[in-house]
Order: structure tokens, then sequence, then C-alpha cells
């Protein structure tokens, strides 16, 4: 009885005009899941809002003080990130990390076979003539990520991935020195960057999605971010 | 034929006016010739510590820090209608920062707006405000900018347009927009609203934003904290007075000080530039001169009534399908009579920057979302989703008019032409 009564005056404060918020940290970034999914699961009919579930925390962090401090250029991220604290950072960072939520697959291009064939080339095995190293050599052989600050590249949607890349060319995507990503993205020919991309975005997701644990990898190149945690400049 | 006669004769008159002030203020001036201090007075800890507190009141950062660099190294600039001025470097580097200035020279710029060479600085730096700022105070900014790392960062260049670009043209500007002189205590007022006055008119800055800018980008004296479009970034900083028709209508002393405190209050939340300024400079300040700005604000005369304007469109229609909008993505968090929840959401009834003239800030918040402000009181702030991607021009100029209509509000309605021209405005 007393259940149904707690209900019913549950409802009816629901129903009254003023709302009733939950303090909970979902309720609080609103701002983050209109685009990126209540639980960072992008948004892939939108080909564009990348997954952020399961992404390793210090990643995510990082990338959110990059876009502070306008090492990452985009204006709607940039404007939202603008007057958050490292703390608060921190927090929405670790629970996307922590989301752990099915892939869904985003709209792919149709490509050929060759463009394909020379984007697994890259992926798997690099360009030595290029000083272009394998994506796998750093982000993991199933390229989930390895914690704690290199991203999974699976089920991320082409148009992100191509524009990422293309950022890095055109300096409004950046990081901490050494920048090892917009070096590689340097020595990539623009039709790399569509090959990259289409086999990236045509790859099936692995069965187990988890990032690789910290130290399992040698990077090939002194990288600005390995060397942080994404706290502090 | 006699009406034209006279208009032509003030023209004349007007005319002969500035050029007497242009003569009589471009003289260079000579730096005037103050005790000089000693280097022993500036390394003073206690006034080092005085000099921080008022640099942060003062948010001297806020313009001269680029975005993710280090502080106070300059390097960036302030957009005006006229062309970008840069913000130099005011770290104690020899070469590019204040390394090499005196006290003299300081005060030289802050209280008369002159540079070390006697040439007129633009008034994008504020002297407008802080000649208003005691020598005292000035000394303690200056010691306290004296003890920072210096950083090597040279300014931008100056990328005024002409006849902007001649520095001399200044002399009429000043002659019509600026009165040199320290705050003058009135008698007849206690001791806080004085400090608050001080605060609001000198290091505060306060008019800088919240005053309607002329053609000539001038804040007119009998507009002083009526609010205004902040040129090129496209919010309006609402009017500031409490009383009757003014933009803080019905805001207690203690609304005020808990929006420059924790970024929220009662009465609305902090977004935008002023999102800005509570992070960085008002959430710093002592409860006393918290109190203080606000007995300040709530002396500020009642507003005329601001005349309607007939509007050309079918405004209720618009508002009607507005309403829709509202009960589906706002009325949720804002509530169905627009009273938000306290501490969490702001009210869209009776806020300033819902029923500003222009309709900006409804529109770019609709449009961008965001946080408040994270600050000590208040650090995991709430956030309004962006509606860019979900809402095309027709719905946001619909929802915005149903909210600056609803309720108690009397705005006008815009159009979705309003709206278009905002999505295009470059976040900074």
């Amino acid at each position: 009885m007393l259940f149904v009564l707690a209900a019913l005056s549950g409802m009816s404060s629901s129903a009254a005009d003023t709302p009733s918020i939950p303090d909970t940290l979902p309720q609080r970034i609103a701002a983050c899941t209109t685009c990126h999914g209540v639980h960072g699961e992008g948004t892939p009919g939108s080909g564009f809002f990348p997954r952020l579930a399961g992404k390793p925390a210090a990643y995510l962090a990082r990338q959110m003080q990059d876009f502070q401090n306008g090492l990452r250029k985009y204006a709607p991220m940039e404007y939202t990130m603008r007057q958050l604290s490292p703390a608060y950072m921190r927090e929405i960072a670790d629970y996307f990390a922590a989301q752990q939520v099915p892939y869904a697959r985003s709209p792919a291009p149709v490509v050929s076979e060759a463009v394909l064939q020379r984007g697994a080339l890259l992926v798997t095995q690099g360009d030595a003539s290029r000083g272009v190293p394998a994506c796998m050599s750093c982000h993991g052989k199933e390229l989930t990520g390895v914690e704690p600050s290199t991203p999974g590249l699976v089920g991320l949607p082409y148009d992100y991935l191509s524009s990422q890349l293309g950022s890095w060319r055109t300096h409004t995507r950046g990081t901490v020195a050494p920048d090892c990503m917009a070096t590689i993205a340097k020595r990539l020919d623009p039709s790399d960057i569509t090959a990259v991309a289409s086999w990236l975005a045509h790859h099936d997701v692995p069965p187990d999605t988890h990032a690789q644990p910290a130290g399992s990898v040698t990077p090939s190149m002194r990288c600005g971010v390995l060397g942080a945690t994404g706290e502090g400049a | 034929m006699t009406r034209r006669r006279s208009l032509l004769w003030w023209i004349v008159a007007v005319a002969c006016a500035l050029l007497i002030a242009w003569w009589w203020f471009g003289r260079a001036d000579v730096v005037s010739d103050q005790a000089a201090v000693s280097d022993a007075t500036l390394r003073d800890p206690a006034l080092i510590a005085k000099g921080a507190y008022l640099t942060t009141i003062a948010d001297c950062a806020g313009c001269h820090t680029a975005q993710g660099a280090k502080p106070f190294a300059g390097g960036s600039a302030v957009a005006t209608p006229f062309g970008d001025i840069p913000a130099p470097n005011i770290t104690p580097d020899v070469e590019t920062g204040l390394g090499s200035w005196n006290f003299n020279a300081f005060w030289q710029a802050l209280h008369t707006g002159t540079g070390r060479h006697g040439e007129w600085l633009y008034p994008a730096f504020s002297y407008t405000s802080y000649t208003k700022v005691t020598n005292d105070d000035a000394l303690a900014i200056f010691a306290y900018l004296r003890s920072l790392p210096a950083v090597h960062r040279p300014a931008m260049p100056l990328a005024l347009k002409f006849p902007y670009s001649v520095r001399r043209n200044l002399g009429a500007w000043r002659a019509l927009y600026f009165r040199e002189g320290v705050y003058q205590p009135d008698s007849k007022r206690s001791p806080q609203w004085n400090r608050g006055a001080y605060l609001v008119q000198g290091l505060g800055h306060c008019n800088e934003c919240h005053a309607p800018r002329d053609a000539l980008g001038g804040t007119p004296k009998d507009k002083h904290l009526t609010g205004g479009e902040i040129p090129e970034q496209n919010w309006y900083a609402p009017d500031l007075s409490t009383q009757q028709n003014g933009g803080l209508h019905g805001w207690a002393a203690q609304d005020i000080v808990d929006l420059l405190k924790t970024g929220q209050s009662a009465k609305g939340a902090a977004f935008g530039p002023m999102a800005d300024v509570v992070a960085t400079s008002t959430q710093h300040m002592t409860d006393d001169d918290l109190h203080a700005i606000a007995n300040y604000l709530q002396s500020l005369p009642p507003r005329k009534m601001a005349s309607a304007e007939p509007e050309l469109f079918d405004a209720d229609a618009i508002a009607q399908q507005g309403e829709k909008i509202y009960l589906q993505h706002c009325a949720d968090c804002h509530g169905k009579d627009g009273t938000g929840v306290t501490g969490v959401y702001p009210p869209l009834k009776g806020n300033s920057s819902v029923t500003e003239p222009t309709g900006v800030n409804a529109i770019r918040t609709v449009l961008l979302g965001g946080f408040a402000p994270s600050t000590a009181a208040y650090p995991r702030p709430y956030s309004m989703p962006p509606y860019a991607q979900q809402l095309n021009d027709s719905d946001v100029s619909a929802v915005v008019s149903y909210i600056r209509r609803g309720w108690s509000n009397h705005a006008t309605a815009v159009k979705p032409e309003d709206v278009s021209r905002y999505r295009q405005t470059p976040i900074d």
C-alpha cells in the first residue's frame, strides 16, 4: 500500500509543472549525450558523431582538454568544453569509458576492391617507403585501442575517420608534442585517407572490444600523448 | 530652408569642436613625473598578493591570454567592427612584455590610455573604465604582473581598417567618450555602495559590454549599464538595473551574488561570454565585494518601458507552432510554466536573456546548448543540449518566439532569417 502511494505521489509530481530532475551524471551531461548517445554509443545514423563508449578514459579526457585549448578545432565542442574544470571533464571521461554497449554499423562508402586492399595494407603493415607505421602497431592487434591513451578505431563512421586524418594535415586537430598522428597523417597520400578510412568503416567489430592493457604495445614513434595521462596541461 | 541652414551650422560647429579637440588632446603627453617606484616595493609579497586579487577582479587574463596558451602572455586579439586589435603580452618579458616598463608608464596606460611613447591606445583596452582605478590598486596590479614568470610572445599585428588605423584620429573619439579621472566616492552613499560602484565602473569594467555602442564604438554616458550587443561576438549583455523595466528586474541582492559566485542563480545562469567572466574572475571575489556589487546594481534607476515595435508578420502563429516544440523539447527541464528548476535549470519566464531586445541570446542558446561554468561553488553544472542539428531555422524561430512571448514575457518574435544568421556566427 505504502509502495502504491509512493508511486502515485511520484507520478503526480512528474505531472506537475515543476519537473523533477534526477541528480545523475547522464542528466547533467545532456549537452554531450544529445549527439554522442546516452551511453556514448555515438549516432551511427548521422555518419559523424563518434562513439565514446569504452574508449580509454585518459584519451577522452585529453580530447576534451584539447578542444578547450583549441588544439582540436570544432566549434561546437570548443564551446561546450569551454568552462569545464579538469576534474569534471575527467568524471565525464570516466563515465563514457565505463559504458559497455553494442556497436552499431555506420554507413560505409562504396569503393573499389583496390582501395580496400590499399587500406588493409596501411592498417596491417603500414607503408615503410613513406615512413607510415601500421595502424595496428599502436592501436592494438584488434584495433580496439590500448590503455590508457590510445583510442580504438573500430566501429567509427567513415566521415569521422576521414575528417580526422584530414584535420591533422590542416592543423585543425592537434595534441601535445610530439604529435605523432599529425606526422603520420602528413606522410599519407590524400588517396590513402580514403583507403584507410573506408577499410576501417567496413571492418567488422571483433567479439572482444576492450582496449588492450597498458604496456602491451611498444609504439614505433615517440608520442606526446603516450607520455601524458590527460590530466594537467 | 532655415532648418537646413541651422543643421549646416550645427555640423560645422561640431566639426570645429572635434578639430580643436583633436589638436588639444593630440599633443604627445609627457609621462607624468611621479616619484619612481623602487624594486623593493614591487617585490613586497603583500602588495603582490593584493595585486593578484585585483588582477583577477579586472579579469586582465580574459583578454591577454590566447586560447590554451600561457595566461597574460597575450597573442590574442579583440575583434571589433573596425578590425582586430591585438591584446599584448603583459608578463615581464623584456622584449615582448612589460619587462622594460616602469610603474609610471603602466599608470599612464591604465589611467590616461596612453602608451609608453605618448601614443594613444585603442579603447579595446578598456581605459575608459580603468581610468577610475586608484593609483594604489594600479601599483599592486603592476607588482603582481611583474612577479609573473616572463613569457616570450610577440603580440599579433594590428589589423584595423583605414581610417581607424590612424591613431591620431583617436583624439576626436577621446573627446567624445573618454573622461580621465580616478573614481570619486559619493559621500552621501555607504562605503559598501561606493566599493560596488568602484568595482562595477572601474576594475570590473562591466560597462564595456553592458552598454550599447554607437557607430563610432563609444558608449554614451547616459546609456551606461543599460545593456547592449557585444560587437562581433553576437551576444547581448543585458541591462543591469534591478528596478522597473530593468534587465535584472526583480533580482534580489543574493541572486546577483549567486550568479557571480557560482554561475547560477534563481533568476538565470551565466553562459556565453559571461560564463567566461564568472569562471575566470567573479567566482574568485570575496563575499564582501560581491555584496558591494549587488548593492550598487540595486541602486541603478528604473528604466523607461521599451516602445513596442510593430511586428510585420504573424508573430502569434509562429509562437503557436513554438508551443508544440517547447512541450516536446524544453518543458521537461524548464517546466511548462517556464519557471525552471532552482539551482539546476534557469527559468525562462522573466529571464532577461530570453527577453533582451534582440533575441540573439535565446536563439544562440537553443542552437549551441552548453554548460553553465564549472565553479568552486558549483563544480558539476547541468547542461542544455544543442539543437542546431535537430531543429531547422523555422523551428528555432518558433520556439524562441514562444518563450519570448509566453507567460509574463512580452518580447518581440524572431524570424527564421535571424536564426540562419546566428547559425554562422563563429564561437569566439
